[in-house]
């Protein structure tokens, strides 16, 4: 089968890639919902080192995508079935202990291989995840609920027991995100959003407590500490973080950032921190963002930061999801069409 | 009920590659028969109830093998001899379908070139809401470069505005039942001219929408195509 692959070629350049596929012992997915991640809009914006451009360009993009299954020769699926993609590429020979997102050897589509913006994607059947009864916009987004997911899944096996209060820096869709999985998960926790945007950080209005990141009290403190703010942003962030932390709380790093960051190394070794980086999302992680999905309470709360645009058709509507998406303060998500 | 009918009744071979028609060359990586990508797709729509390939009778039992070759053999899959041209080999296919499930009001019939495989799920989608709202569709390109007319293949007598031209592709769809009153109403001269089904519509001024095809939703019928479509996919065949 000749299946269409929707390229960037060059920043703000898509053009079409045909590709035979064969219909071997993959799952067939027919694409149905679409999000787009800021790693979609740095790549479309040109804003990434030129060289690392250059070595990933032509490529499509999204990685965060949902379907409906066409073909499964392996009868795990039926066709009709709605699943989740799941965009890691696990290792030929997986460890037990190292995670499938940061083993050696492992890839992930829309960074260096083909993303979702397909016709139709084939998967190994271990790449799809099912799901029922969510609205398809919701689900749209299941990848990015999985990064938090995995962050969580780490935070519970590595920081130590007393989890009485948690910090998250930052007030964007990760931060969001990763706060309701926080109520979810650990309902009784004390749970405090450190942000810049006032308007942003009244969409918080589950958590415990926000504060514009200027006025944080001098005398605040948590056990533990999320950092979701990113770019520019994480140098701050981190140096609150070691400020208003208790000794030996765990830093979970999840912010990305183009430039490397100042730490204050000395204040971490006095205090005894441990920072983790988490980064992407597996299997697992996908199951339980399903989960999380399917529960009513959870996917309204997450509704709240998603932004559905019109459907895609043509290629000049990818270009202008990608223009809504600069305008939208969240997550923006698109049904496919094409 | 929704029918797909895949059109591949030729055994004429102006490609002088092999002594295969041409929509069982191979194409692409895999090496598939071009017919093969083109049934791949169609059975990727779900709204399929069954697919009929009309096919030369001197290569019903060929195709039958390839289909089982490429562990494609359902009972969606139907093969029907072809007849002597395309408007006949879609009728065979109709016939068939009237005896195996009969045609009730609302039928749809999505018929398409076998020699293009580039079409899309889209393209298919479309044909089958249009054909359901308006009873004929036609897939087409607006046309690009300027169309000039000639009567005596001399001199130019009409030079039509470009806005209004289209390229006409396949799928092309019908309300089976339509399709049929409407052809049957046609004289044996009418249908003697009649190289497309969508004629058969625009003869009786029943209307026919207009679905958006893509450039790349090719025919391949010369070596220059054959070229064409295997350097689209990557590479050239030996």
């Amino acid at each position: 089968m000749i299946n269409y692959v929707y390229q960037l070629v060059r920043p703000g350049i898509i053009s079409i890639k045909y590709e035979d596929v064969c219909l071997g012992d993959e799952v067939i997915v027919k694409p149905t919902y679409m999000a787009v991640c800021h790693a979609d809009q740095r790549y479309y914006l040109g804003k990434r080192d030129f060289n690392k451009l250059s070595s990933k360009l032509p490529m499509a993009l999204i990685h965060e995508c949902i379907g409906k299954v066409v073909h499964d020769p392996t009868g795990t699926y039926s066709v009709g079935d709605k699943v989740v993609l799941i965009p890691n590429i696990p290792p030929k020979s997986p460890s037990n202990v190292i995670y499938e997102n940061y083993a050696k050897g492992s890839g992930f589509r829309s960074s260096g291989y083909d993303g979702f913006m397909r016709e139709f994607v084939n998967l190994p059947v271990d790449r799809v995840v099912p799901y029922k009864c969510v609205k398809d916009s919701y689900m749209a987004i299941t990848e990015f609920v999985s990064v938090g997911a995995h962050a969580i899944n780490r935070f519970k096996k590595i920081a130590h027991s007393i989890k009485n209060s948690v910090g998250i820096w930052g007030d964007g869709s990760l931060a969001y995100t990763l706060a309701c999985i926080i109520k979810k998960v650990f309902p009784g926790i004390k749970l405090t959003i450190v942000g810049k945007d006032a308007y942003k950080l009244s969409q918080f209005m589950f958590a415990d407590d926000t504060f514009l990141a200027e006025d944080l009290p001098k005398d605040f403190n948590i056990d533990h500490a999320f950092e979701c703010a990113g770019g520019e942003g994480s140098y701050y962030a981190i140096d609150d973080i070691i400020k208003h932390i208790n000794p030996q709380g765990s830093v979970m790093l999840l912010g990305v950032s183009e430039n490397k960051v100042a730490i204050n190394t000395r204040d971490i070794l006095e205090k005894g921190l441990t920072f983790i980086g988490c980064s992407r999302s597996g299997r697992e992680d996908f199951e339980n963002a399903v989960k999380y999905m399917q529960n009513e309470t959870f996917a309204k709360r997450i509704s709240r930061i998603i932004y559905e645009d019109k459907p895609v058709g043509t290629i000049n509507d990818i270009h202008r999801v990608f223009q809504s998406d600069l305008n939208t303060p969240f997550k923006t998500v698109f049904k496919w069409n094409l | 009920m929704i029918f797909g009918a895949i059109v591949a009744g030729g055994v004429g071979n102006r490609m002088n590659l092999s002594g295969l028609p041409k929509q069982f060359l191979p194409l692409g990586g895999s090496k598939k028969p071009i017919i093969i990508h083109t049934l791949e797709k169609f059975l990727m729509c779900e709204k399929f109830d069954y697919i009929y390939l009309g096919v030369h009778k001197d290569w019903t039992q060929y195709a039958e093998e390839l289909i089982e070759k490429y562990n494609l053999k359902s009972e969606k899959i139907v093969i029907v001899a072809g007849g002597a041209d395309r408007n006949s080999t879609i009728f065979n296919i109709i016939d068939a379908i009237e005896k195996q499930h009969g045609v009730s009001d609302g039928d749809v019939i999505v018929t398409h070139d076998a020699v293009r495989p580039f079409l899309t799920l889209r393209m298919i989608n479309e044909n089958i809401e249009a054909a359901k709202r308006c009873g004929a569709c036609d897939t087409v390109i607006p046309a690009v470069d300027t169309i000039v007319e000639s009567k005596s293949g001399k001199e130019i007598t009409a030079i039509p505005n470009r806005k209004y031209l289209y390229q006409g592709q396949t799928p092309q769809s019908f309300d089976i039942k339509k399709l049929k009153k409407l052809y049957l109403d046609l004289s044996d001269e009418e249908k003697s001219r009649m190289t497309d089904a969508c004629g058969v519509f625009v003869a009786r001024n029943e209307p026919v929408e207009l679905v958006m095809g893509d450039t790349f939703n090719m025919k391949i019928t010369t070596v220059s195509d054959y070229k064409i479509a295997e350097a689209i996919l990557g590479g050239m065949s030996e």
